[in-house]
């Protein structure tokens, strides 16, 4: 009589070996296969694209009935096994039935893990596992306006979440570590991850608790995260990992661990029972992704018709297609001591690949954006081979080994001589040569010789390259990053001594400092001067002409020597007064060009430099202020319309921007300083790259920082939720006051937080005594420099040489 | 001999500070600098540089605001190239006023 094997779960692995073990012996069993799903075998891993809508799910079925009865599977889908009698040998169904087993196939798979919060069984609330998740899924598309929140930053929640967003869902992934995918991917990669799926419309919030999933009869209505905020949805997906499915087996007495024990034949602690796929545990270790479960298939069926075999774990990778983007990873990654790292980005095409070394083998890779050679690195990670010869070049891949290893600055030595460096002064890699060969040594002297370098500065490492190739060993790219060639000090040392030293003018600073010139140069003048400004707010007296000349006469100089003016609107909001007046004055002046700015206010272009007081002075008879569109300090305050008109409204957007705006106007800082409010998170102001951001939500106001959007386009990072008004204006100050205090002259605050981190940041402002205190220096500082420059010029004089000519020869005939 | 006219009061311009002459030729920019010395250029190199009267002063030299180049007020040359020359003039300070040579002007206008 042929054998019994009963199989619990028609899953992937249990589908695979029941396919090998036909192709060894068709006849060996007789196969009675319960599923609990209503259905067969099927390929869970395309579940994605059925959520897309790239395939439907006939396409994803793996075995028909067809090939069932063909095979004599005796199929009873949509039937649990409840429970299993060893010694009789027999399982039992939901409904009952006892089938008697010779052989019987744990297959039984993961279950996903539920977090308990409160409210998780309300209806609505799904996991992402199989068809019918699939299905809640799609049916919501259907809907109009729907919103969905994931919970999980991981492959399936990211998964479920781009497959809603195409579905035209409004979508908010909640994560709960600082950056997505972190088990595979580095901080870098799910960094680049999170802006694609950002450009897809779906929202992502890092570092987020959710606290408590909110209902409504019965009914999902919402997510609340830990700091209060709450998401709306309609159905909330929980993609939050997976246990394997192990009651089952537990309850007959099997030995499991975190999953069903077995042996290298797959057998369990029952020599009748075998086990395969996601419910398996073995030598410690438990399975997610199927290609393991393919080989524990092979082996299981060798085992069943009584062959040898062995299941051996391998390395493994993961390439993922998190739908639409393209990442790699595969091995550890993690920095530890004698590891080192290869790192390899273009941010234009958005590329970045990182291979982690120890003792020459490559023991990790992470790619993202291109993971074309991915195969060609895991192949000699597995191999462990010495990547020694090649290290230089092997993050470019095996299209770029030769034989011999190749000069890392060979880019740049294969440049020919018309090649140019530096874009902005047109100046080419043969000129660069030339001055190097007539002496110019150092970066500083090809700079003051070629101007190569000087203007956006970006060239600096391809001109530090070119001196490297042409003068060989005798050049060394400066190490520390001094303030400028007049001193040996950095940045931060020198602010460091004007406190510590008390030093209260540039002459003094200079001498006291050791200054190697006699009264330093355009780049530590107005650095120092800065330093003082905010150091000595009552007693320094600003030195204008150690300012850039457009802070020092107070509007933009143009290429041709005429300025812009550019007048505050608070909060952009403007008055058919002010409109009026600027018409004006545009006719008054010729002014030639009148232009709307990215920063929600009007610029009069083209003035003559001597009308600037004069135009000053009727704008301000018209009530407006100077907007410092000039100035390394507090710009535009750009807001939305908010709760006054919009229907989307939490709080009184531009109110709050107006508000801000009135108490942060006219300081000086580091760099120039942005801000934005936007009423709700659909984020119409913006505010999302500005230096500061805030974002009303129903509950109060959530505070970013650390955006741009210039040379570097940066999106920020949330710094605190406040409840009130005033907490708002309260941590914008704090917050402007730290970076005021604390950031190199020319660092907008990005680049400052990155040096501090963005933790200590928040620490600063989450002690309420500390951020009360920032804000009051703030203040103070402001009763010194909140004075309006413009008004100061029209009717006071203030520097007035600088707006008319010493001498005008023009007004006596030519001779 | 040459001839200097009277174009004001050294006080006129402050320390480190600049200012214009208008000629029918086109702006010469007057430069005192922190050690009360006082030079003349031409405020525009064609459309290669200036203006200028509105760069940052240090010592007896002065950045140009728009391309950052470093202009010797003594000779008017951009430092480290013997190519670009910025035209000088000469001009000298007497009992606190401050003296352009008329050659100046009549250079610029026929120039
Ligand atoms: C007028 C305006 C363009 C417009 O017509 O819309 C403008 C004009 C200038 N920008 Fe801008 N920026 C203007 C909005 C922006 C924006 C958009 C925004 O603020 O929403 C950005 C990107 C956002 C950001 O700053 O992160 C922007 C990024 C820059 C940058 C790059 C900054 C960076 O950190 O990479 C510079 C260069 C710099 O500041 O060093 C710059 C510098 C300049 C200067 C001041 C160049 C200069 O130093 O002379 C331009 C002056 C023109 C003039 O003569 O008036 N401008 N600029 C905008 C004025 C807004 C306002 O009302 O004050
Ligand atoms: C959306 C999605 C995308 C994925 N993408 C990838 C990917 O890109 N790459 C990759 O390698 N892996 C991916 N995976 C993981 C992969 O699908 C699983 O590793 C694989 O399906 C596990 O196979 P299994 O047979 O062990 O379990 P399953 O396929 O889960 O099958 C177990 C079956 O057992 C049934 N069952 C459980 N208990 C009982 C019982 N008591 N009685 C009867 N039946 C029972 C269940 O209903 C289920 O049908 C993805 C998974 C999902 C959900
Ligand atoms: S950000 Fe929100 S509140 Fe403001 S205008 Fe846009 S949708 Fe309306
Ligand atoms: S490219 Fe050289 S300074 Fe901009």
């Amino acid at each position: 009589m042929t054998k019994k094997l009963v199989i619990i779960g028609a899953g992937m692995a249990s589908g695979r070996a029941l396919e090998e073990l036909f192709k060894l012996d068709p006849n060996a069993y007789d196969v009675t296969l319960f599923n609990a799903e209503p259905r067969g075998n099927y390929n869970r891993i395309m579940l994605s694209p059925v959520l897309s809508g790239d395939k439907a799910f006939e396409e994803i079925i793996t075995h028909t009935a067809e090939w069932y009865e063909e095979n004599g599977v005796t199929c009873r889908f949509g039937e649990k096994v409840v429970s299993i009698d060893r010694a009789r040998k027999v399982v039992v169904a939901e409904n009952g039935d006892e089938v008697a087993y010779d052989k019987l196939m744990f297959g039984t798979g993961s279950n996903p893990f539920i977090i308990p919060l409160p409210g998780h069984d309300l209806d609505g609330v799904i996991a992402y596992r199989d068809l019918e998740d699939t299905n809640a899924m799609i049916d919501l598309g259907n809907k109009k306006d729907a919103k969905a929140v994931v919970i999980g930053g991981g492959l399936l929640g990211l998964e479920a979440a781009a497959g809603l967003a195409l579905r035209g869902v409004d979508v908010t992934v909640v994560h709960i570590m600082g950056h997505l995918m972190e088990r595979q991917l580095d901080e870098a990669a799910g960094y680049l991850l999170k802006k694609a799926l950002i450009d897809k419309g779906i929202t992502v919030l890092c570092n987020a608790n959710s606290k408590e999933i909110l209902g409504e009869d019965g009914k999902v209505k919402a997510l609340a995260l830990g700091d209060g905020t709450e998401l709306p949805c309609d159905l909330l997906v929980m993609a939050v990992g997976i246990r394997p499915n192990v009651k089952l087996a537990q309850d007959a007495g099997l030995m499991v661990g975190k999953g069903i024990h077995v042996d290298d034949q797959m057998i369990t602690s029952d020599e009748n029972i075998v086990a395969v796929g996601e419910c398996v545990e073995h030598d410690g270790a438990i399975f997610g992704l199927v290609a393991p479960l393919y080989d524990q298939a092979k082996v299981l069926a060798k085992t069943l018709v009584g062959q040898e075999d062995k299941f051996v774990q391998k390395e493994i990778s993961t390439k993922l297609k998190v739908t639409g983007c393209d990442l790699f990873s595969a091995g550890d990654f993690a920095e530890a001591e004698g590891r080192e790292d290869i790192v390899f980005r273009d941010p234009a095409r958005g590329v970045y690949k990182r291979l982690v070394l120890e003792n020459n083998k490559i023991i990790g890779a992470v790619m993202y954006g291109d993971t074309a050679d991915s195969n060609w690195f895991f192949g000699m990670m597995k191999d462990g081979e010495d990547i020694a010869e090649m290290r230089d070049t092997l993050i470019f891949g095996p299209a770029f080994q030769g034989g011999a290893p190749v000069d890392p600055m060979a880019a740049v030595a294969a440049l020919p001589d018309d090649a140019e460096i530096c874009g902005c002064n047109g100046i080419s890699k043969g000129d660069i040569v030339a001055a190097i060969n007539a002496g110019a040594d150092t970066l500083d002297a090809v700079k003051s010789t070629t101007k190569a370098a000087t203007s956006c500065g970006t060239c600096a490492g391809l001109v530090g390259q070119v001196l490297g190739l042409t003068l060989g060993d005798d050049f060394k790219m400066p190490e520390k990053e001094t303030i400028c060639k007049c001193s040996d000090l950095s940045h931060d040392e020198v602010r460091k001594l004007i406190i510590a030293k008390e030093l209260k003018s540039i002459p003094q600073a200079m001498q006291e400092l050791d200054w190697g010139t006699s009264c330093g140069c355009h780049v530590c003048r107005p650095a120092l001067n800065y330093y003082m400004v905010c150091a000595w707010p009552a007693e320094y007296v600003d030195d204008g002409k150690s300012r850039f000349i457009n802070e020092r006469v107070h509007a933009n100089i143009q290429k041709d020597g005429t300025y812009s003016v550019v007048p505050r609107m608070l909060g952009g909001i403007t008055t058919p007064d002010e409109l009026r007046a600027i018409a004006d004055v545009s006719d008054k002046f010729n002014i030639p060009t009148v232009k709307v700015t990215g920063g929600q206010r009007i610029d009069l272009l083209g003035v003559k430099k001597e009308d600037l007081p004069a135009v000053w002075y009727d704008l301000g008879q018209a009530g407006m202020i100077s907007g410092q569109a000039y100035s390394k300090g507090l710009r535009t305050v750009k807001t939305c319309v908010g709760t006054d008109h919009c229907r989307f409204g939490t709080q009184d957007s531009t109110g709050l921007g107006i508000k801000i705006e009135s108490e942060m106007w006219g300081a000086w800082s580091p760099h120039k300083f942005k801000i934005a409010v936007s009423g709700c998170p659909r984020n119409c102001a913006e505010a999302t790259c500005k230096d500061l951001g805030v974002i009303c939500v129903d509950s109060g106001y959530q505070i970013h920082v650390g955006g741009a959007a210039g040379m570097d386009v940066r999106e920020t990072d949330l710094l605190c939720q406040v409840a009130t008004e005033e907490e708002a204006i309260e941590v914008s100050n704090a917050f402007y006051q730290l970076y005021r205090e604390g950031a190199q002259y020319l660092h907008r605050p990005y680049k400052w937080i990155a040096k501090v981190g963005l933790d200590w940041v928040k620490e600063q402002i989450a002690d309420l005594e500390n951020r009360k205190a920032l804000c009051e220096r703030f203040r103070f500082s402001q009763e010194t420099y909140q004075v309006d420059p413009w008004a100061e010029r029209a009717k006071k004089g203030v520097d007035a040489h600088e707006f008319e000519p010493l001498a005008d020869f023009t007004k006596v005939a030519a001779e | 001999m040459s001839q200097f006219i009277d174009i004001g009061a050294l006080t006129d311009i402050p320390q480190r500070g600049a200012r214009i002459v208008r000629t029918h030729g086109g702006d010469i920019a007057v430069f005192r600098t922190a050690a009360d010395a006082v030079f003349a250029i031409d405020e525009y190199l064609g459309d290669k540089a200036g203006p200028f009267s509105n760069g940052i002063q240090h010592g007896n030299s002065v950045t140009d605001p728009i391309r950052n180049w470093i202009i010797d007020l003594t000779t008017g040359e951009t430092v480290g190239t013997e190519d670009d020359v910025i035209p000088t003039y000469d001009v000298k300070v007497e009992d606190g006023r401050i003296m352009l040579a008329a050659s100046a002007i009549r250079a610029k206008v026929a120039a």
